[in-house]
């Protein structure tokens, strides 16, 4: 039994339904309660779905237990199958149903339909939402494809060349409810079609099963998600030879390596190469001389494991942080994020805890946190600047904009997101710093003049009281005072304080231009 | 009783269960902590419904049951105990925790009660446990607050002092404001249930008389009744018709003259039914369709139809006790349709059918039917929203008035893509 506040995955069945809800023609019969239903908001309220996610719920009732609930399944089963017409029909339970046993998979398949029926066995007390995923996915292609595995099912990766046209790929892994997956689909396509390389297949993301029937078209896969793909790929690697990529291409290597591996298993050769390094702005941005105050930035990772790797990358190499902390929900990434913490020599965080995260933030004291959107939250409590990186998702993360993760315009929004707070970070420090100052403040209120000038002295007035009362004997000169305000705005406070601090502890109770160049000499 | 017609549906259904009112209750005794013991579904339910991110840490949670669990209950039981071992140390301001049985926990027959039983002997003194049934096999969303409130009255001391007891929660401002109201009108001792500490509870007995808030309390009513408790019959106090008759209904069990409580609220009924006014324009000949939900539905066709002139198509409800809603059956029109349960996709059909203005709808199918040209009012909303009492009604009405303002005011009104 494990005590949980609050977790970053759902259960497996959610996963399978991120699925079903992501392709057409297809429905998903779930043996759950009532509550379970709750799911479908997941799906119309954060990723604001026009649709209601595919999935007849049989809610079956305390009274139905000691009846007959498999002739509850079957009857909806006959029912969903009628109204909704599905090419392909998913069977599963939720946690409860689980329980009870009644096999609807074997039910469903037992009801004479002439439509595949997949049958899905989904562990709720030990497996999560993204392995749900992933089985549910594998298992759709296995049932749709098994039929076409023979001995000479074996596909060639160069085959397209013989066949005389533009090589083809499937892009696997982009599900609703997945991080930016509706944009990276796009800009990943787009790359690709550049190269001349075609897709054949997106899949879940829009896909049908007639779809999933045709990925043996293609000659190799583009593996997107792993956490989703990579059980799929595997299998189509086994059964009909189809390689497929490993190279998640978020940010500009990545995105380099990423189409040298597809030329490469195609046997396409690479002619521009040099081209690749200026199609996004990130490298040339975090190259300008504004970005020095970058270098150093001590960031925290915390994420899925596809997102936290790429980022913890992008974030050494591309924007030059010194990576902190490292760490996934995803059990499943958990060796492949070792690997790369190690690299950095870190420890990895693996926890599904997200008050554990919130500790390792506290005790590693970063200056930005990449997370999820509960990371956000922690990150705000300490008042450290914070992008999100990774699932689970909030209505936030489904932007109206175009706003990949992945290839060259992923790239820009990343050194955008991930900046953008960090200036603001900056300007919170800055305005901490000279809240003394009352121009600094005048400005930093309204840029609409000077009719508040009252008020903000009095204010003034009342932070050095409130903040320092044994200061109230110190007086400023005239001459202190005007060599003071010499002192440029953005270093004024620190020098204002230090030279206070200095006076104090010389026990003068007046400072002039004298004392403050005194005090300059005293700490520099 | 007027002429309603009664309808039984079975199907799927499309509804929270009855964890979903931890959500509200948790805020309501800010001194209790809700352990739900189930699966990774439950947390993930209450954390999407709630969206609960917000919360550094929250007073409720799960106690997740695992594949070992599931192989021996007596390791099940030692292992809960653990658990609650560990969060009376992380958290020792806690004062009372609800054990909160769920669908799995049901399943595998886990003895809840068993458990807090041994738990208040090894705690006493510092915290009270309490068990109580959230599932979704035997609950419905608010349903979960009748369990909570039923568990509750063991623990409430004996009186025999005259006094009215509000049940149901309800916002605190709104509680004030109904309170003061009891007060001019002469009842002086009027106290809460479920109250603001979870160890503040009030003293009942044969001179108690209990007032609902909220119609989904049948359980809780039923056990007041056994301790003596006199309960008074009213609609529910949603509108100006509502809570009139409601304060009316409080006034007559405590022998106070109609005149005089019609000195204190007159003012605010005339208050409330020129606000009313602007929401009436907007609502007026609108036809509603309820599907049902959060069990407030009825009172809610009630005040829009009677105050709000609203034409009710049909009007859902999860299930139906007609001796607590006997009084809110009498106030609605004739031939009003009323549907207890649900086949979901049957019930859509008879929503694209009769092309309602307005459908209050849970929110896993408000976005759809928008898409779809149909506009809609999430009904979790009124769980959350102060809307008891005259002084709110304008505000409920609000809530309907809202989306149909909305479409008024935009040029889009489908999602072209969603056919």
């Amino acid at each position: 039994m494990e005590l949980t506040l609050w977790t970053y995955e759902g259960p497996p069945h959610v996963g399978a339904m991120r699925i079903a809800s992501s392709m057409k023609d297809l429905h998903y019969l779930l043996h759950a309660p009532q509550g379970d239903t709750y799911a479908d908001l997941l799906f119309t309220m954060i990723e604001r779905r026009g649709k209601r996610p595919p999935v007849t719920y049989t809610t079956f009732q305390a009274r139905d237990l000691g009846g007959d609930t498999a002739e509850l399944v079957k009857k909806n089963i006959s029912e969903a199958v009628e109204r909704f017409k599905p090419k392909t029909l998913l069977v599963g339970e939720s946690c409860t149903a689980e329980l009870i046993q009644d096999q609807p998979g074997a039910l469903a398949k037992g009801m004479g339909f002439d439509i595949p029926i997949v049958n899905l066995e989904l562990p709720a007390y030990s497996k999560k939402e993204n392995w749900g995923a992933s089985e549910t996915f594998y298992q759709i292609v296995r049932t749709l494809l098994i039929e076409e595995v023979s001995e000479d099912s074996s596909i060639c990766a160069k085959r397209w060349k013989d066949l005389g046209r533009r090589p083809k790929v499937n892009i696997l892994g982009p599900t609703l409810l997945g991080f930016r997956c509706r944009d990276d689909v796009i800009e990943i396509q787009r790359i690709l079609s550049e190269q001349g390389i075609d897709t054949n297949v997106v899949s879940p993301l829009n896909s049908s099963p007639d779809d999933i029937k045709r990925l043996i078209d293609a000659e190799i896969n583009i593996c997107l998600y792993h956490e989703i793909a990579e059980t799929t790929c595997e299998w189509l690697k086994r059964n009909f030879g189809m390689e497929y990529t490993t190279t998640i291409p978020i940010g500009i290597e990545n995105t380099i390596n990423f189409i040298k591996e597809v030329h490469k298993k195609l046997d396409l050769p690479l002619t521009n190469q040099e081209e690749l390094e200026n199609k996004s702005k990130l490298p040339w941005y975090s190259k300008s001389v504004d970005s020095n105050y970058l270098t150093g930035k001590r960031v925290f990772i915390f994420g899925d494991g596809t997102h936290a790797i790429a980022a913890a990358k992008i974030a050494k190499e591309e924007l030059g942080f010194e990576v902190v902390g490292l760490g996934t929900y995803s059990r499943e990434m958990a060796r492949k994020v070792r690997l790369v913490a190690k690299d950095l020599n870190l420890e990895a965080l693996i926890t599904n805890n997200y008050l554990e995260v919130e500790d390792a933030i506290k005790k590693t004291s970063p200056e930005l946190v990449l997370g999820t959107q509960m990371e956000r939250h922690s990150a705000k409590r300490l008042g450290i600047p914070c992008a999100v990186i990774s699932t689970p998702m909030h209505v936030q993360d489904v932007p109206a904009r175009y706003s990949p993760q992945m290839g060259w315009e992923g790239a820009n929004v990343i050194f955008d997101d991930w900046v953008h707070p960090l200036m603001m970070g900056l300007e919170e420090h800055l305005i901490d710093m000279f809240k003394h100052d009352f121009e600094f403040v005048d400005g930093h209120q309204s840029h609409l003049g000077h009719t508040a000038v009252n008020t903000n002295e009095s204010k003034h007035e009342n932070i050095i009281k409130e903040d320092q009362p044994n200061l109230k004997e110190i007086i400023w000169t005239d001459s202190g005072k005007a060599e003071l305000t010499k002192v440029p705005f953005f270093v004024r406070g620190k020098v204002k304080s230090n030279t206070e601090k200095y006076a104090m502890s010389k026990g003068l109770s007046e400072i002039d231009d004298e004392t403050l160049y005194d005090a300059k000499a005293f700490f520099s | 009783m007027s002429k309603v017609l009664f309808d039984k549906e079975t199907g799927p259904r499309e509804v929270f269960c009855g964890l979903t009112s931890i959500v509200w209750l948790h805020r309501r005794m800010p001194d209790a902590f809700f352990l739900v013991v189930g699966s990774r579904t439950c947390a993930h339910l209450i954390q999407s419904a709630a969206g609960v991110m917000i919360f550094a840490e929250p007073r409720f949670g799960t106690a997740i049951l695992e594949e070992k669990d599931l192989a021996g209950l007596a390791d099940a039981h030692e292992e809960l105990d653990r658990v609650v071992n560990d969060l009376i140390a992380r958290r020792p301001e806690i004062k009372t925790l609800f054990l909160v049985g769920s669908c799995p926990s049901e399943v595998i027959k886990l003895d809840l009660a068993t458990v807090a039983e041994k738990l208040n002997k090894k705690f006493l003194g510092q915290v009270q446990f309490l068990n109580y049934s959230g599932s979704g096999i035997e609950t419905t969303f608010t349903q979960g607050e009748d369990g909570a409130l039923k568990s509750l009255i063991p623990l409430m001391g004996a009186t025999d002092e005259e006094k009215l007891l509000v049940v149901g929660t309800i916002a605190n401002n709104v509680e004030d404001r109904l309170k003061k109201i009891f007060k001019n009108i002469g009842i002086k001792n009027v106290e809460s249930f479920p109250p603001r500490q979870s160890t503040e509870l009030p003293k009942i007995g044969t001179n108690t008389k209990v007032l609902l808030t909220q119609p989904y309390l049948c359980d809780t009513v039923r056990d007041l009744k056994h301790r003596g408790c006199e309960v008074i019959h009213a609609p529910f106090p949603l509108g100006v018709e509502g809570s009139t008759k409601w304060i009316l209904a409080a006034a007559d069990a405590f022998k106070i003259q109609e005149l005089k409580v019609h000195e204190v609220i007159a003012p605010l009924i005339s208050r409330a039914r020129k606000a009313l006014e602007n929401h009436k324009e907007i609502l007026r000949g609108k036809k509603l369709f309820l599907l049902p939900e959060s069990q407030l539905e009825i009172s809610l066709a009630r005040f829009l139809h009677n105050e709000c002139e609203m034409n009710l198509v049909e009007v859902g409800t999860p299930y139906l006790n007609k001796e607590l809603m006997e009084e809110e059956l009498n106030l609605l029109p004739e031939n009003t349709k009323i549907v207890e349960g649900q086949h979901v996709e049957k019930q859509l059909d008879r929503v694209r059918e009769s092309q309602p203005d307005l459908v209050v709808c849970g929110m896993g199918l408000a976005n759809p039917l928008e898409a779809e040209g149909i506009h809609t009012k999430w009904s979790i909303e009124m769980v959350f929203s102060p809307i008891h009492g005259i002084d709110q009604a304008a505000d409920l009405a609000g809530l309907f008035s809202r989306p149909l303002k909305r479409n008024q005011i935009l040029t889009t009104k489908t999602l072209a893509t969603s056919k």
